[in-house]
């Protein structure tokens, strides 16, 4: 077992619900729980270790050759969050199977469940930041999942919508800010990071880096001003409620600054930031809580209250106060759990979770109501219960710290006016619901819940009361192993987690907040009638507007550059790469030590003179397509030459055929497309366009200058010495072609093929109008096959096939090969098409261009793996010399069959191209499927 | 003879990308085509120009770099594919759309031409 094994195995347990959901209820649950409890009891089964001290690292290596490497820790802070999140996780499956109806998408909902646990673990084992990062993200995308469960529900997806964007923005602004700390400290990983405390806190980026991460924490953790999602995502069913918005994923981002602890807080601005920041989130939660109707929605605004308390703790500048937040991230984890489970009862055993409906339901549901008070007296900070002992250690702490100066006063006053609200809120949960007279109007008559459905809440009640009377005995050790890892030290400083503390001041303190809580509930309905005075805002609409006044602001400036035209956009894109180009010509400054440079004749001249005018031409002439074909016909027979002039005949014979083929095509292409390009650029345009073109040509034309005339250091010297020897062929281009480079071949072939098929299925329905007549008005002459070129054009035939035959068998000595056969043979067929028409063809050559492809592309691949079998690599060339009598000494090479392949290829998809395109002008075109 | 050689790649890059910002599909077409012989020549060249020197074993004193030819052979007959490619989706272009224009509609200059003249009267 190792913790990777942990995070694998929740991965695949998100897949279990789905593939158990059709075996019913409790076989989903089953099933999803099996994977959380083995992880649970693996961790449970290090605890002793870690207790013990020990820091538990793992590394996978992921991508070691960009240094990336996966790892995994388990020290005492990660022990606790680990076990509580698995822990309420397996209790929150317990309830949720009871809690989801039968018509609900059981299956889907656990897998979403089971995806956050996944993350939310790799969050807090995680001992890369980055690694961290991306589980935190996918954290708020589980989150978006989980709240839109119910996506019928407008509340629902903007509830979602909502979440996803304040947690996603603080995600990048999190992720802006590790990136930072990676680069300072030269690290992603956290226990070198860790070490790194003062080298980041005396950066200059330091606050920087600080406000980018408490941005990400405080998004997360619903810090003022950040905090309106919160409630809002209480539309999700109250497990996830339970679960990711009160008992964990809301803690990430107090995770976040507990982790980072030891090397972003003991400056004035940490205090500064994180305590005013908790201070006012305290206070704001817990007086916007008191007068929320809606149960969920008083327990939300207590979450946001009690998640302010956490940050005020981690932002007082004493070292208890990091010890007294870890305390109470563990009990407000368990009453708050607890408290919304119940809250999920009662709202599904009556159908409403309004308080002013809601009264005397301990007649109904007595044992509920005994939880569920236990709880509620948790969080208001009632002796004997767990969330007594950290709240007096807050008090105490408020107390002893000097972060505010002198000033410093005023937190222990606030952080009582805060608990007396927490009272009086958690009073009006109990008296309200389960006293104060008879319900009003219920949808449902209340009864107890089914006996599982009440387990999970025992187990956290039970835990409730456990910590409260014997605080050291339960949680003593892990608070202390957390501790060591967020002060980052083994010697912590003296606490007591003893019950009672004497008569002190925060005694007297939580004496007022009880006696004030009850105090103010009592007094309650003036209250109410006073804050009913003040215009409710409601944070979605507020959020909604926001939302899309950005998106309107963003797509009107979106739409000054996108006009959705592709002529601008390849200005654009010419326009930039000009000036990336160009910049670097600028400082280039080259001795330009020009090597040998070639002899100019006459002949040359007249070539690049033509060319040029051929190039000049096709552009003047662009709107009279006939004629611009005519010239580039020109610049591509140049091309071919000049190919020949300059040692490369494969190439020569090449773009010969291959300008035959693309003259014929684009001539048959004319003939469906106008034949004049009507003048639609306006004369700015085009000398813009001129102007564009000039500099890309220039700039071209000056890096070939620069590199053409720079001394030669090629590889190539390994392919002209192993050609013979190695290749069997005397053409080096050609054993290039299907020896050394064979696989680049077999690819090439492959896209050729890939490309010809596209075409074949673009012509499948295309439905194109056929001119009669020409650009002006001519008809089509009424011999269309002359006779004089049906008879040359056959009897040329046997001759082109034989060429093209000679040429593909000496392709491996000397130029030819079977690109350039394959181009002949094409060409010397399109001849009898073009003199015979489609349907004479037709019946006499009965070959699928199609499977004509598939078979060269398969003969090429086959050819490779041939040598497998003979214990070579793939396409490893075979050759050997055969004397035969008459014919003499003859050399037969694997590289041949391979050839054969290529030479397929190029047919097949020549063919399949043109004579497709060709069949369109006929009777036979095909038919327009319906 | 490189001079004469490399102001026709340019000469040939410089027609390639007017006729590529073209409005209508055909004269794009021609572009790329145009284009792809100035890349060829640009990447043909990097083994730089030599006479009388084919890479065939014992046919020369001094051989040209068959590198590059091998490369730009299998350029030019990908390149063909794309051209034809390119030139059967304008036609598909202009049987579905009924227009052969890059854009699918009007330039966009012509609208603001129309536009800006609504304007003014």
């Amino acid at each position: 077992m190792s913790l990777f094994f942990v995070i694998a195995l929740l991965l695949l347990g998100a897949i279990a619900p789905i593939l158990a959901d059709r075996y019913g209820r409790g076989m989903t649950t089953l099933a999803t729980a099996i994977a959380p409890a083995i992880g649970f009891a693996y961790i449970v089964s290090l605890t002793p270790q870690v207790l013990a001290g020990e820091h538990i690292i793992e590394y996978l290596e992921w991508i070691p050759a960009v240094g990336l490497t996966l790892s995994l820790h388990l020290d005492g802070l990660a022990l606790m969050f680990a076990l509580l999140i698995l822990g309420i996780g397996l209790l929150i499956i317990l309830y949720a199977s009871y809690y989801l109806s039968d018509k609900e998408d059981t299956g889907r909902f656990f897998s979403y469940l089971i995806l956050f646990m996944t993350a939310m673990l790799s969050i807090v084992l995680s001992n890369n930041i980055l690694q961290m990062w991306m589980a935190w993200e996918v954290t708020s995308i589980s989150s978006f999942l989980l709240i839109s469960f119910w996506g019928h529900q407008s509340g629902s997806r903007k509830g979602a919508r909502m979440a996803l964007t304040v947690t996603g923005a603080g995600g990048l602004a999190l992720l802006a800010g590790l990136l930072l700390i990676g680069d300072i400290v030269g690290s992603y990983e956290l226990s070198v990071i860790l070490d790194s405390g003062n080298l980041l806190r005396e950066h200059g980026l330091y606050p920087v880096v600080l406000i980018l991460v408490l941005l990400g924490a405080f998004t997360k953790s619903a810090q003022f001003p950040f905090h309106f999602w919160l409630p809002h995502a209480m539309a999700a069913p109250t497990p996830v409620s339970a679960y990711l918005h009160s008992a964990t994923m809301v803690k990430a981002g107090i995770f976040l600054m507990a982790r980072l602890y030891p090397v972003l807080s003991g400056t004035e601005m940490w205090f500064l930031i994180v305590s005013t920041a908790g201070l006012i989130t305290l206070l704001l939660g817990a007086y916007v809580a008191l007068f929320k109707h809606d149960l969920k929605g008083l327990l939300a605004y207590s979450t946001i209250s009690h998640l302010g308390l956490i940050t005020l703790l981690l932002g007082l500048d004493t070292q208890l106060s990091a010890v007294a937040a870890l305390f109470h991230i563990m009990n407000h984890a368990v009453f708050k759990a607890s408290l919304f489970m119940a809250a999920g009862i009662i709202d599904h055993e009556t159908g409403t979770r309004d308080m002013r409906k809601l009264n005397g339901l301990w007649k109904f549901m007595p044992y509920t109501a005994t939880l569920a008070m236990v709880a509620a007296a948790s969080m208001a900070g009632v002796p004997l219960f767990n969330g007594f002992l950290s709240k007096e250690m807050f008090l105490a702490e408020t107390l002893n710290q000097h972060a505010f100066g002198f000033l410093s006063w005023m937190i222990p006053v606030l952080a009582t006016i805060a608990s007396i609200f927490s009272v009086a809120y958690s009073t009006r949960f109990i008296h309200d619901v389960f006293f104060n007279g008879e319900p009003i109007d219920l949808p449902k008559t209340p009864h107890e819940p089914p006996r599982f459905m009440k387990v999970p809440i025992e187990v956290l009640v039970i835990l409730c009361i456990a910590v409260g009377i014997f605080p050291v005995l339960m949680v003593g050790d892990f608070l202390a192993a957390a501790s060591q890892a967020v002060l980052h030290t083994t010697e912590l400083p003296y606490y007591s987690l003893a019950i009672w503390h004497g008569f002190n001041l925060p005694l007297l303190m939580s004496a007022m907040a009880i006696g004030g809580g009850i105090f103010i509930y009592t007094y309650r309905a003036r209250l109410y009638r006073s804050q009913s005075e003040f215009m409710e805002t409601d944070a979605k609409m507020i959020f909604e507007g926001a939302i899309q006044h950005i998106v309107k602001t963003a797509s009107s400036y979106y739409e000054k550059f996108d006009s959705g035209s592709l002529q601008r956009y390849v200005a654009a894109l010419l326009i930039f790469t000009i000036v990336l180009i160009a910049l670097p010509l600028f400082r280039y400054q080259s001795s330009f030590t020009i090597t040998h440079m070639q002899p100019v004749t006459a002949l040359e001249i007249t070539a690049a003179v033509v060319m040029c005018l051929g190039a000049i031409a096709t552009m003047v002439f662009h709107r009279r397509r006939f004629i611009a074909l005519l010239a580039i016909s020109v610049v591509g027979l140049i091309l071919s030459v000049a190919f020949a002039r300059f040692s490369a005949p494969d190439l020569a014979l090449t773009q010969l055929s291959v300008e035959v083929v693309t003259v014929i095509l684009l001539m048959l292409a004319l003939f469906f497309l106008p034949k004049k390009t009507a003048p639609e650029s306006a004369p700015g345009r085009v000398v813009r366009d001129l102007a564009i073109a000039a500099a890309f040509g220039g700039l071209i034309a000056t890096i070939n200058y620069i590199f053409i005339t720079q001394p030669l250091t090629s590889i190539s010297d390994f392919y002209l010495a192993n050609s013979k020897t190695g290749g069997g062929g005397t053409n080096a281009v050609n054993v290039i072609l299907v020896d050394f480079r064979g696989l680049d071949t077999l690819g090439e072939i492959l896209v050729l093929g890939i490309a010809a098929l596209g075409i074949f299925k673009l012509m499948a329905r295309i439905r194109l109008s056929m001119p009669n007549a020409d650009e002006k008005g001519r008809p089509w002459t009424n011999d269309s096959h002359p006779t004089i070129l049906s008879m040359i054009s056959q009897s040329l035939l046997p001759l082109a096939l034989l060429v093209s035959f000679y040429i593909f068998l000496r392709g491996h000595n000397m130029p030819g090969g079977g690109f350039i056969a394959g181009l002949i043979t094409s060409i010397a067929i399109i001849q009898q098409y073009i003199a015979h028409g489609v349907e004479w063809v037709k019946p006499r050559i009965k070959v699928d261009y199609q499977n004509l492809i598939a078979l060269g592309v398969l003969i090429a691949a086959l050819t490779g793996v041939a040598s497998w079998f003979f214990g070579y690599p793939f396409l490893t060339t075979w050759f050997d010399y055969f004397d035969l009598p008459i014919i003499g000494e003859i050399e037969l090479t694997s590289a041949l069959i391979f050839d054969l392949g290529v030479y397929l290829t190029v047919v097949g998809a020549t063919l399949l191209i043109l004579a497709h395109l060709g069949k369109l002008s006929t009777p036979d075109r095909p038919k327009v499927e319906r | 003879m490189e001079l004469l050689y490399v102001i026709c790649v340019g000469v040939l890059t410089f027609s390639g990308i007017f006729l590529c910002l073209r409005a209508r599909t055909f004269p794009v077409v021609v572009g790329l085509t145009m284009l792809g012989y100035a890349v060829n020549m640009f990447l043909f060249s990097s083994g730089r120009l030599n006479l009388e020197g084919a890479a065939i074993l014992g046919m020369a004193q001094n051989y040209a770099d068959p590198l590059p030819q091998a490369l730009v052979l299998t350029a030019i007959v990908i390149g063909f594919a794309m051209i034809a490619f390119v030139v059967i989706l304008s036609m598909r272009a202009r049987a579905d759309l009924g227009s052969d224009l890059v854009d699918g509609s009007e330039p966009p200059d012509t609208r603001k031409l129309v536009k800006s003249k609504r304007g003014d009267a």
